[in-house]
C-alpha cells in the first residue's frame, strides 16, 4: 500500500455521476465535422489543407506549430469544404476546418502499428505520441510529447495514473477503466518505458469500487500499484494527486517533475496504447453527456469536431431548456453560450444544468468567514485575494499567492456570499502574468 | 415511421459565467438565521430570569435596528440588506447584552450606535472593522454609565412586569465580595445582562453553531481557556480576595462574548491559526481589565480591541500556499 | 510673573535652535519645481510615466523629460511650462480618445447572459465576452474607471463614449480596455470608423448592425488617401482626413464623428426609418 497523504481543503460535492452504470456507445458518423485547430496549451497549428481536398481518416491536416503543441488529424474520411472559424469551448472565435464525410471513413496509413513497442526506443515511442497528435485528456489538454521529454537534471522515478475523475458527473475515465482495461495498462506500460521509471501508481477514487478491483486484478501482474483514494475534490489536480499517491510536494510554481514525478490521465493512457499499437491518432474521445434535462444520458466515443447540436442529439436532446451548458465538468468546465462549439480533444463530458441546479454569483461582500481558506486544496486565501483584486491591487494579490491557485473552484463553491472567487483569481492571474512580460520586455 | 423529434436546447436563454457551475445549499442568509435560532435557548432563559422587560428591550433593539439597517440602506443608495438578517442578528444581540430594565430610548440609541456607526458607516456587512453590537453597547455603556449598570435581580418563571436592582457578581467580587454560587451561575440564575448569564443555554447554542460549522471553535476555545489559565493563576498568588477561574468563566460576559461575539465571521480572522491568536488575545485583554483595570467586565473592550488587531492578525497567520515549504527548503539546503 | 519669563526664554532659545536647523539641514530645491507644478494639471494621472505631477515636475526642471510629455496639459499650459523652463518646442497635436465600436445593445447582438465580475477584462475571460461581436466594446465600464478625468460614459444601453471635450488624451483607458478599442486621434478629426471588427463584412453584420462590413464605398467617394483599408477595417487617415459629409456614403453608419458629438445613433435612426418603412409596404 502506498503512503496516502490528506491534502490541504478540498470539498465533496454531490457525486451525481449517474452515467456511470452506462456502457461507452459509438456515435454514428456524421456528415460533417467542424474540427478546431487549436485543442491543446501551446503553439497553434499551421493547417495544410485547403478547400476541396480530400482526406482520409487520421491524416494529419494542422501541422504542430512548434514544440509544444500537437497536430491535428481528421476524424474521418472526406472532402475540406471550408476553412473558417468557429466558435470554441472557451468562447473565442478559432480557426477551424470543415469536413464534410463520404461516408466511406477509409483510414489513413501513414501511422503504422509499432507492435514490437517493448523493443522500440524511448524517442521512437515519443515520437508517435507527437505524430499521433495526443494530448493530456483529463482537461488541460497539454501536449504529452512534451510533459514524456523532463529534462535530464530531473530524472522521473514515478509515474501517476490518474484515474481519480474526481469532478462530479463525469464517468468518461469510470467507464474506459472498466470496459478498456487493458489498453490503459498498456499505455502505462508504454509511458513507463518512455520515462524510464520503474514504479506506477494508479490512483482511482474509492466511489468506483468495481474499476478499482479489476485495474487492480490486471496491475498486479504487470507490477503495478492500484492506490484507492477516498472521495474528495480536487483529487485528480496533478500537486493533489502527488501528494495523495506519494507524500510528495510539489513546490509552488514547480511542475511535477520537480519531485521526479509525471502524472497522465487514465485516457491518455489509452490514446498512447492506440497510437502504438493501432498507430490511430487521437481523433476521437470518450465523452460523458449527462444532466438532468438530458433525455438519455451516457457515455459516448465521439469523434473531435463532433458539433454540439450532434452530441445532443445523440443524447436524444433535452427536456426542457438548461441554464447552462458546460464543456468539462461542473467544477472545472467551460460554460459555453453556442450549439455549433465542438468537442475537441479534451472536452472530457458535455453537461447540461437547470437554473435551479447552477450557482448564480453576486458581487455580495466578503464576509470574511475564511470557508474558502479552509477548503482550499492550496492553502491561500481566495477571499483576501478577492479583495484585493475588486481594488485591482495586483502587487498585493502576486504577493498573497494568487499564481498558486488552480481555479478548482473549491472556494466559489463554498462562499456563503457567493462571490465569483474562482472568476477574480483568473484575472489576477491573466493581470500578473501581463505584468510579468510586460517587465521582461522592458 | 415518423422520424422522433429531438428537443435541443435553446442558446438565447443559456448563461455564461466562470467556472464552478455548482454551489453548496447554504447562504450568508442561512448562516445569520442558523446563528439567531442558536441564540434562542439563551434569550429564552434571559426571559424566564428577568421576566417580560426582558423580551421587551429584546424586541425593541431587534426592531430598532432593522429599521435603522433599511434607513442607511436608503440613505447610502445600498441595495436592502434586511434579508440577509444581519441586522436583525445585531439587534437580538445587543438586546442580549443589555439589562432587562434598560429604557426603550435607550435601546433604540443602541440600535442607531449598532447598524449606523458600527456598520453601515463603514460600507454595510463585510466592511465593518468592529463588531456592531459591541459597539452599541460600548456606546451606550460610556454615555449612560448609571443606566447601563442597574441590574435586575433574576426571578425565575415569575414573569414580573416590573425589577427589583441588583448588582452582578462580578461588580460584588469587585468590591470584594466573592458568592461562589456556580450552579446558579451556570444555569443564568444572577443579575446581569439578559443573554450573558445562562453559559448553559449559550453552550447549547454554540454546540450547534460548531456543529453546522458556523463559527471557528478555536476561538472560544482558545479565548476561555486564556482567560482560566490566566485568573487561576492569579487566584492560586492570591487564594482569598481572587475568584477562581470557574466565578470568571461562568459570571460576565464571557460565554456570551466568546460564543457569539468573538466569532463574528466579519470581525474576526480568516484562518484557524488567526482565530487561536485572536481568542488569546481576547483573554489576556479581558483578564488585564477584570484582574488589574477599574471595570468589573472587560469582554465588550477586550473583543472590540482585538477586532481593530484582525487585519494584522490576517496578515500575519496568512496560511503558506501547498508547496511554499519544499522549495524554501531545497533553496536552503 | 515667573512663569511668563520662562517661557519667553524657552520660545526664544527653542525658535533659534529650530532657526540654526533650517539652516544647517536645508534641501535645496529648484525653484522652478514648484513654479512648474503649479502650471501642471495636479491630476497625478499618470499619463507621463511619472509617480505624479511633482515627480514630473521634477524630472521637467533636471531636463529628463519635455513639456509635451503631459498629454494632459493644454497647448497654451505646455508653452508656459516650456517657458518657465527655457526649452523650445515643437509643434503638438492635441489628441483624444475614442471608443472604436458603436454597436450598443440594441445594435449589437449578444450571444449569452453574462453572470460575473461587472468588469471588462474579467468578462473577457469567461466565453470570450457574451457580446457576439468578438471586437465590439462590452460596456462594463473598465476604461469609465480607469479615466482620472471621469470623460467616459457608458450609455444606458451599454456602450462606452468619450467625451471629447473632457478627454485629455492621456491614454489610461486605452491600456484599459481588454478588447484595444480605444485610440488616441486628433482632437479635430471629423469623423472615425466605429468599428473595429476585422472579419469580412457578411461575419461582421451577421453580429452587429453598425458593422464595417468592407464595402469600401468611403474609400472609393474620399479623395485619394484620406480613407485607407486595414484587411477588412476601413480606416481614417488622420494626417489628412476627409471632411465630415462622407459619413452619408456609409450604409452601415458606421463611419462617424464621435457619437457625443453628434448627440444621436445614425445606425438606429436608419434602422427604424427602415422599419417603418417595412412597415407601411406590408400596411
Amino acid at each position: 500500500m502506498p503512503k496516502q497523504a490528506k491534502f490541504h481543503g478540498g470539498i465533496h460535492p454531490p457525486e451525481a455521476k449517474v452515467t456511470g452504470a452506462f456502457e461507452i456507445q459509438t456515435a454514428p458518423l456524421l456528415e460533417t465535422y467542424v474540427v478546431p485547430l487549436q485543442q491543446h496549451i501551446g503553439a497553434p497549428c499551421n493547417v495544410l489543407v485547403k478547400k476541396k481536398d480530400t482526406v482520409r481518416r487520421g491524416q494529419l491536416i494542422a501541422e504542430p506549430g512548434g514544440f509544444v503543441s500537437a497536430g491535428i488529424h481528421a476524424p474521418t474520411s472526406g472532402t475540406i469544404s471550408a476553412v473558417t472559424t468557429c466558435t470554441g469551448p472557451a468562447g473565442a472565435s478559432v480557426p477551424a476546418v470543415e469536413l464534410t464525410s463520404d461516408g466511406d471513413d477509409t483510414p489513413d496509413d501513414t501511422l503504422t502499428p509499432m507492435d514490437d513497442w517493448q523493443n522500440s526506443a524511448p524517442d521512437d515511442l515519443k515520437k508517435r505520441i507527437a505524430d499521433a497528435g495526443i494530448v493530456g485528456m483529463g482537461g488541460a489538454a497539454f501536449p504529452t510529447h512534451v510533459k514524456l521529454s523532463p529534462p535530464p537534471a530531473k530524472p522521473i522515478d514515478l509515474l501517476v495514473i490518474n484515474g481519480v475523475e474526481c469532478e462530479p458527473c463525469l464517468t468518461a475515465d469510470h467507464r474506459l477503466m472498466l470496459e478498456d482495461p487493458d489498453k490503459v495498462l498498456t499505455g502505462t506500460q508504454i509511458i513507463a518505458r518512455i520515462l524510464g521509471c520503474k514504479k506506477v501508481i494508479i490512483g482511482i477514487e474509492n466511489n468506483k469500487p468495481d474499476a478499482i478491483e479489476l485495474m487492480q486484478t490486471k496491475a498486479e501482474k504487470l507490477e503495478m500499484e492500484v492506490a484507492p483514494l477516498k472521495v474528495r475534490y480536487p483529487q485528480g489536480a496533478e500537486k493533489q494527486l502527488i501528494y495523495a499517491v506519494s507524500g510528495r510536494r510539489v513546490p509552488t510554481g514547480g511542475l511535477p517533475m520537480d519531485v521526479g514525478a509525471v502524472v497522465q490521465n487514465v485516457g491518455t493512457a489509452a490514446a498512447v496504447a492506440e497510437a502504438v499499437l493501432d498507430g490511430k491518432p487521437l481523433y476521437e474521445r470518450i465523452t460523458t453527456i449527462t444532466g438532468t434535462p438530458v433525455v438519455k444520458p451516457g457515455n459516448w466515443r465521439l469523434r473531435v469536431g463532433t458539433p454540439l447540436e450532434a452530441a445532443l442529439t445523440l443524447a436524444k436532446g433535452v427536456h426542457n431548456d438548461p441554464a447552462k451548458i458546460i464543456f468539462g465538468g461542473p467544477m472545472m468546465g467551460l460554460a459555453v453560450y453556442s450549439l455549433d462549439v465542438p468537442i475537441i480533444k479534451s472536452t472530457s463530458g458535455i453537461l447540461l444544468l437547470n437554473s435551479d441546479e447552477t450557482s448564480e454569483f453576486t458581487s455580495g461582500p466578503c464576509i470574511g468567514c475564511g470557508q474558502c481558506v479552509d477548503v482550499c486544496p492550496m492553502n491561500i486565501m481566495p477571499g483576501t485575494l478577492s479583495v484585493q483584486i475588486e481594488n485591482e491591487r495586483f502587487d498585493l494579490a502576486e504577493a498573497w499567492h494568487a499564481m498558486d491557485c488552480i481555479e478548482c473552484g473549491c472556494c466559489a463553491y463554498m462562499c456563503p456570499t457567493y462571490r465569483p472567487l474562482v472568476h477574480h483569481l483568473k484575472r489576477a492571474k491573466a493581470e500578473i502574468v501581463a505584468r510579468r512580460k510586460a517587465e521582461q520586455n522592458k | 415511421m415518423a422520424e422522433e423529434t429531438v428537443k435541443l436546447p435553446n442558446p438565447s436563454s443559456l448563461v455564461v459565467s466562470s467556472s464552478p457551475h455548482i454551489h453548496q445549499p447554504q447562504n450568508a442568509r442561512r448562516v445569520m438565521l442558523t446563528v439567531v435560532l442558536a441564540l434562542l435557548p439563551a434569550c429564552v432563559a434571559g426571559v424566564y430570569f428577568f421576566g417580560w422587560p426582558a423580551l421587551r428591550v429584546i424586541l425593541v433593539t431587534s426592531i430598532a435596528c432593522i429599521a435603522f439597517e433599511a434607513f442607511f440602506c436608503k440613505l447610502f443608495k445600498r441595495p436592502n440588506a434586511i434579508g440577509d438578517f444581519s441586522a436583525l442578528l445585531t439587534g437580538i444581540l445587543l438586546g442580549m447584552n443589555l439589562s432587562a430594565a434598560t429604557p426603550w430610548w435607550v435601546c433604540v440609541i443602541g440600535a442607531l450606535l449598532a447598524i449606523g456607526l458600527g456598520k453601515q458607516l463603514y460600507g454595510g456587512l463585510g466592511y465593518n472593522i468592529f463588531n456592531p453590537a459591541l459597539v452599541g453597547r460600548v456606546g451606550l455603556l460610556i454615555a449612560f454609565p448609571k443606566l447601563m449598570t442597574t441590574w435586575v435581580t433574576p426571578t425565575p418563571g415569575n414573569f414580573l412586569p416590573d425589577a427589583v436592582t441588583t448588582a452582578t457578581p462580578l461588580d460584588l467580587a469587585s468590591q470584594g465580595t466573592i458568592n461562589a454560587d456556580y450552579f446558579n451561575y451556570f444555569v443564568g440564575n444572577m443579575g446581569g445582562c439578559i443573554g450573558e448569564t445562562s453559559a448553559a443555554a449559550l453552550l447549547l447554542g454554540g454546540v450547534v453553531l460548531v456543529y453546522f460549522g458556523y463559527i471557528r471553535w478555536q476561538v472560544p476555545t482558545a479565548y476561555i481557556t486564556t482567560l482560566a489559565l490566566i485568573t487561576w493563576g492569579v487566584h492560586l498568588a492570591n487564594p482569598a480576595t481572587t475568584p477562581t477561574p470557574l466565578f470568571h468563566i461562568l459570571t460576565g460576559g464571557l460565554m456570551i462574548g466568546a460564543i457569539f461575539m468573538a466569532t463574528d465571521m466579519v470581525t474576526s480572522p480568516m484562518t484557524k491559526l488567526g482565530a487561536v491568536v485572536f481568542g488569546i488575545g481576547c483573554g489576556v485583554v479581558t483578564c488585564v481589565i477584570r484582574v488589574w483595570g477599574n471595570y468589573p467586565e472587560g469582554v465588550s473592550f477586550a473583543i472590540l480591541f482585538m477586532n481593530a488587531l484582525v487585519p494584522l492578525i490576517n496578515r500575519y497567520t496568512a496560511t503558506r500556499p501547498f508547496g511554499l515549504a519544499t522549495r524554501n527548503r531545497e533553496a536552503n539546503a | 510673573m515667573n512663569a511668563v519669563i520662562f517661557l519667553v526664554i524657552l520660545g526664544g532659545a527653542l525658535g533659534f535652535v529650530i532657526a540654526l536647523a533650517a539652516k544647517a539641514f536645508a534641501v535645496k530645491t529648484d525653484p522652478r519645481v514648484e513654479e512648474v507644478e503649479e502650471l501642471l494639471p495636479q491630476a497625478n494621472c499618470g499619463a507621463c510615466g511619472y509617480a505624479g505631477c511633482a515627480e514630473f515636475a521634477r524630472a521637467l526642471v533636471e531636463g529628463e523629460a519635455t513639456p509635451e510629455n503631459c498629454p494632459v496639459s493644454s497647448p497654451d499650459e505646455v508653452q508656459q511650462i516650456a517657458s518657465v523652463l527655457g526649452v523650445s518646442l515643437g509643434e503638438r497635436l492635441e489628441k483624444v480618445a475614442v471608443v472604436r465600436c458603436g454597436g450598443d445593445n440594441r445594435l449589437a447582438n449578444w450571444n449569452a447572459n453574462y453572470n460575473g465580475i461587472l468588469d471588462c477584462r474579467s468578462a473577457n475571460l469567461v466565453a470570450g465576452g457574451t457580446k457576439a461581436c468578438q471586437y465590439g466594446c462590452l460596456g462594463l465600464g473598465t476604461c469609465a474607471r480607469a479615466c482620472p478625468f471621469d470623460a467616459i460614459e457608458i450609455t444606458p444601453h451599454g456602450l462606452a463614449v468619450v467625451h471629447p471635450d473632457v478627454c485629455t488624451g492621456c491614454g489610461k483607458c486605452v491600456a484599459a480596455c481588454p478588447r484595444n478599442l480605444i485610440e488616441l486621434v486628433p482632437k479635430d478629426a471629423p469623423l472615425h470608423n466605429l468599428c473595429n471588427n476585422p472579419e469580412k463584412g457578411a461575419q461582421s453584420r451577421k453580429v452587429c448592425d453598425v458593422s464595417c462590413i468592407a464595402c469600401q464605398k468611403c474609400v472609393k467617394s474620399a479623395e485619394e488617401g484620406q480613407m485607407y483599408m486595414d484587411g477588412f477595417i476601413a480606416r481614417v487617415n488622420y494626417e489628412n482626413p476627409p471632411s465630415a459629409d462622407l459619413a452619408e456614403v456609409c450604409p452601415t453608419k458606421c463611419l462617424q464623428p464621435s457619437l457625443l458629438v453628434k448627440q444621436s445613433m445614425p445606425a438606429l435612426e436608419h434602422r427604424e426609418e427602415a422599419q417603418q418603412e417595412e412597415e407601411v409596404a406590408n400596411a
